[in-house]
């Protein structure tokens, strides 16, 4: 088999099977009851393990094998769920999480997993579990029904009584032993169909395990049914035969005379309710197993983002085409191909909106390895941390997914670490013991927010402060004339964050200017909200999609530039009179503050076409605090475009940060203003 | 006999620069487009002419002319961009006239003739005579090196 035709299915599946293990672990930890919870774990694992023995990671098979029968253990009540088992858990699904991401980068998927496995093992064998009799007893059943495999089952008198009856009456009584496929999916499917089979032609008096624990899919691949029926033993097998995934089937005579002992209260009623009975659970099965095939239902396949671009840069051409026929369309005045155009037009518009939409992704996809994250952090550092999720269905394009996890991660860390106080000085603070944190998602406009808030200590503006004066960050004047936020602000200064103490003596700080640059880079901002004592809000502005942005078109003598919206503050058109010469450098005076003028034209070279105007159109850009005019010839307008590298060849051009394809097919350059400002 | 002897031909495309003929593996060459409006990227070098939209991709043009220092010319009716890939780069070249394609018997392939001093010949894999023809064949990866790119920069 070739395997590398698989490996990146196998590396893509194996991460969503480790992220529903991990999911599914905290949801257990919460609910330790829960057997539906662990068989989703254990159906998890058992893929898992599947797949990687298909591909031949044989490490990763075992480990995961040794972690299916402590999940077996649980789920038939052998082993009671206690954090310190989860622990053990959780520490083998990250083992087996290095694994694949070894295999993803290209390693043989192996690691040494003994310390984990020991463990395992001993849970397995339940040494941490002994006296409890609970577990014994149950573990006990769990034998009785390892030997019914055989002919042996255990009646109460009410079945021997109803069996007798029936054989009276020229019913043969037949143990039906089933045994599925190893590989069967959907089991409790399978159990059912065979009822439904059973059912046809007889009655269904017994069935061990029982009826529900069946319809949970509580057995391992075999179950025994008692049968009343007429048709002959052979016929009871070949029908069942027929199901689907059924391995192998042993039908044996039962012997009532084994059981018979003092009975006599014998009624056919009796028998009718047992078959209500049967068929009320029958339909249980029957509910199960449509809830079973729901979630194939949202039916989704794997496209390869490059794939994506590809349509992305079809349909552009198709744009392209469609502005030239719309032009073709007007010159001509025939009604019939405007129509046309115009319908064309239409479909385009929203085509375009739907290969847009392929692009976005929920924010789940990050934010669905945070609780994980923050149980084993506050874990680590000895506090109780309840990690909110809001939002996780919002929607991102998935260049700006990529990205905004480490940020995040960056930002949980720092509350946990220094923001959530620890239990006791919660306590002593009247705060609850537990300390919480929110993670909140959300649109507005065309940007998408997201927000880091803790119930934590806060920030104190005067430790702050101190440290920024003391690393040279702020001078002692100036400090005393910044507002809160201006000194929360402060956080982000790289100065502040390289220094480790920090940590010691405001509580933040660490490596939050990477933070904000990423931020940035990505065409967002980061803000800092507190209150001392109360907590702490990050808040993360993005932009929806880093393919589209917003830009003013201007003309520079006879070429096109795109400067991006988000820098620029507004336009304004200036008299030759209202330029001022300052020290070789033109400026204006633009409300109340001085600004530095560049002209595009001599600053890109660009071919004078025009005479020279006595007015002058400017953009006023930012960066940061920093402001500069842009002297250009004419504003065409506002206008969404998509974003295009210059390719591998023409990297770093100075002050182009990229550019787009008008309507017209050519080519227009992007400004990058922060180049511009120094 | 044959098929031994066409394993070892080199397919290539033939383009035209000034009065000589060029030639291009033909596995490099992605397209061969007609001259188009291309937009200037200011503050390149000076054989970078800008950038076109190649179906959708921007791709850097690159006039050959200069690259190698002839003088340039307006472009004509037979004026072509050969769109040309080498590792991950897309890349255009503005040639004179590109119509034809040969296959040449590798072992016809000379290294190039060395010129002393001449920067040009490390950009040349090698000349072909076929026949009363003379193909210079190009070292592509020397051509769009980036750095060469850098240093001309530098000294520009």
């Amino acid at each position: 088999m070739d395997k590398n035709q698989y490996l990146d299915m196998f590396i893509d599946e194996s991460k969503e099977h480790l992220q529903a293990m991990n999911d599914n672990l905290l949801k257990l930890e919460n609910d330790p009851q829960n057997v539906a919870i662990v068989n989703e774990i254990f159906r998890s694992a058992h893929t898992l393990k599947g797949m990687a023995a298909t591909m031949g990671y044989e490490d990763l098979a075992s480990l995961t094998h040794i972690m299916e029968n402590v999940l077996d253990g649980i789920r038939n009540h052998k082993i009671s769920v206690t954090s310190e088992i989860l622990d053990v858990v959780f520490e083998s699904v990250d083992d087996l999480e290095a694994m694949v991401l070894s295999i993803a980068s290209g390693g043989d998927g192996k690691r040494n997993v003994t310390k984990v496995v020991t463990m395992l093992e001993k849970i397995e064998k339940g040494e941490q579990l002994k006296g409890n009799p609970i577990s014994d007893e149950v573990a006990a059943t769990v034998e009785v029904v390892k030997s019914s495999s055989g002919t042996t089952e255990i009646y109460d008198d009410f079945e021997v009584t109803v069996l007798t009856q029936a054989q009276e009456q020229g019913f043969h009584a037949f143990q039906v032993t089933i045994s599925l496929r190893e590989d069967c999916i959907l089991k409790a499917a399978r159990v059912f169909m065979v009822f439904e089979v059973l059912e046809q032609i007889g009655e269904v008096i017994k069935s061990t395990p029982t009826v529900d624990s069946l319809e949970e899919e509580n057995f391992d691949s075999d179950f025994t049914v008692t049968l009343i029926t007429k048709v002959s033993n052979d016929e009871v097998r070949n029908r069942i035969l027929k199901v689907s995934e059924v391995d192998n089937v042993q039908v044996a005579s039962f012997d009532t005379e084994a059981y018979k002992t003092n009975l006599s209260l014998t009624t056919v009623e009796e028998v009718t309710i047992e078959e209500t009975e049967v068929s009320e659970v029958t339909e249980a099965v029957q509910t199960k197993s449509d809830e079973k095939s729901n979630p194939s239902g949202n039916k989704t396949i794997r496209v390869n983002i490059e794939r994506l671009d590809i349509l992305m840069n079809l349909f552009e051409e198709l744009v392209i085409d469609r502005g030239r026929l719309e032009q073709i369309a007007r010159d001509l005045k025939s009604s019939e191909l405007t129509e046309t155009v115009e319908h064309m037009s239409r479909i385009s518009g929203d085509l375009q909106s739907i290969i847009l939409n392929m692009r976005m992704v929920p924010v789940d996809q990050v934010f669905n390895r945070f609780p994980r994250m923050v149980r084993g952090l506050a874990k680590d550092l000895k506090k109780k941390v309840n990690l909110e999720i809001v939002g996780a269905e919002t929607e991102l394009d998935r260049t700006v997914i990529d990205e905004i996890g480490d940020p995040l991660v960056h930002l949980l860390r720092n509350s946990i670490d220094h923001g959530i106080e620890t239990p006791e000085k919660r306590l002593s603070n009247g705060k609850p013991e537990e300390g919480s944190i929110t993670l909140k998602a959300y649109h507005s406009g065309n940007h998408v927010f997201i927000e880091v808030s803790d119930n934590g200590a806060g920030i104190n503006r005067e430790k702050v402060l101190k440290k920024a004066i003391a690393s040279g960050v702020v001078s002692t004047e100036n400090s005393k004339n910044l507002t809160d936020k201006q000194v929360y602000e402060l956080l982000f200064a790289s100065g502040l964050s390289t220094a480790d103490q920090i940590t010691d003596v405001s509580g933040r700080g660490v490596g939050l200017d990477v933070v904000k640059s990423k931020i940035e880079s990505l065409g967002g901002n980061v803000t800092v909200d507190s209150v001392l004592g109360e907590g702490t809000t990050f808040s993360i502005q993005l932009p929806l999609t880093l393919s589209i942005i917003s830009v003013m078109l201007v003309e520079v003598q006879s070429e096109k530039y795109a400067i991006p919206l988000s820098s620029i503050i507004e336009t304004a058109i200036v008299k030759n009179e209202d330029i001022l010469a300052a020290h070789n450098q033109k400026v204006i005076d633009f409300r109340g503050s001085v600004v530095p003028l560049i002209n595009l034209t001599d600053f890109f070279e660009v071919p004078k076409t025009r005479e020279e105007d006595v007015y002058h159109s400017i953009v006023i850009v930012r960066k940061g605090a920093k402001m500069a005019g842009l002297v250009v010839d004419s504003f065409i307008g506002q206008q969404e475009i998509v974003l295009k590298s210059l390719g591998n060849y023409l990297t770093n051009v100075f002050a182009i940060s990229g550019a787009t394809i008008l309507g017209d097919g050519q080519v227009a350059l992007i400004v990058d203003c922060n180049a511009l400002i120094k | 006999m044959n098929e031994a002897n066409q394993s070892n031909d080199l397919k290539v495309i033939v383009f035209q620069l000034k009065d000589e003929e060029y030639g291009v593996e033909v596995e490099q060459v992605r397209s061969i487009e007609r001259m188009q409006h291309i937009t200037r990227v200011p503050r390149t070098t000076e054989f970078v002419k800008g950038v076109i939209n190649l179906r959708g991709v921007v791709t850097p043009i690159i006039d050959l002319r200069n690259r190698f220092g002839i003088e340039e010319i307006v472009s004509s009716e037979s004026t072509r961009i050969i769109i040309v890939a080498v590792g991950s780069m897309e890349v255009g070249l503005i040639v004179d006239a590109a119509n034809d394609v040969v296959d040449i018997p590798t072992e016809l392939v000379e290294p190039p003739p060395q010129v002393v001093g001449g920067l040009e010949a490390e950009y040349l894999r090698g000349v072909a005579k076929m026949d009363k023809r003379l193909l210079i064949l190009l070292n592509l990866d020397k051509v769009l090196n980036p750095k060469d790119l850098k240093e001309l920069e530098a000294n520009a």
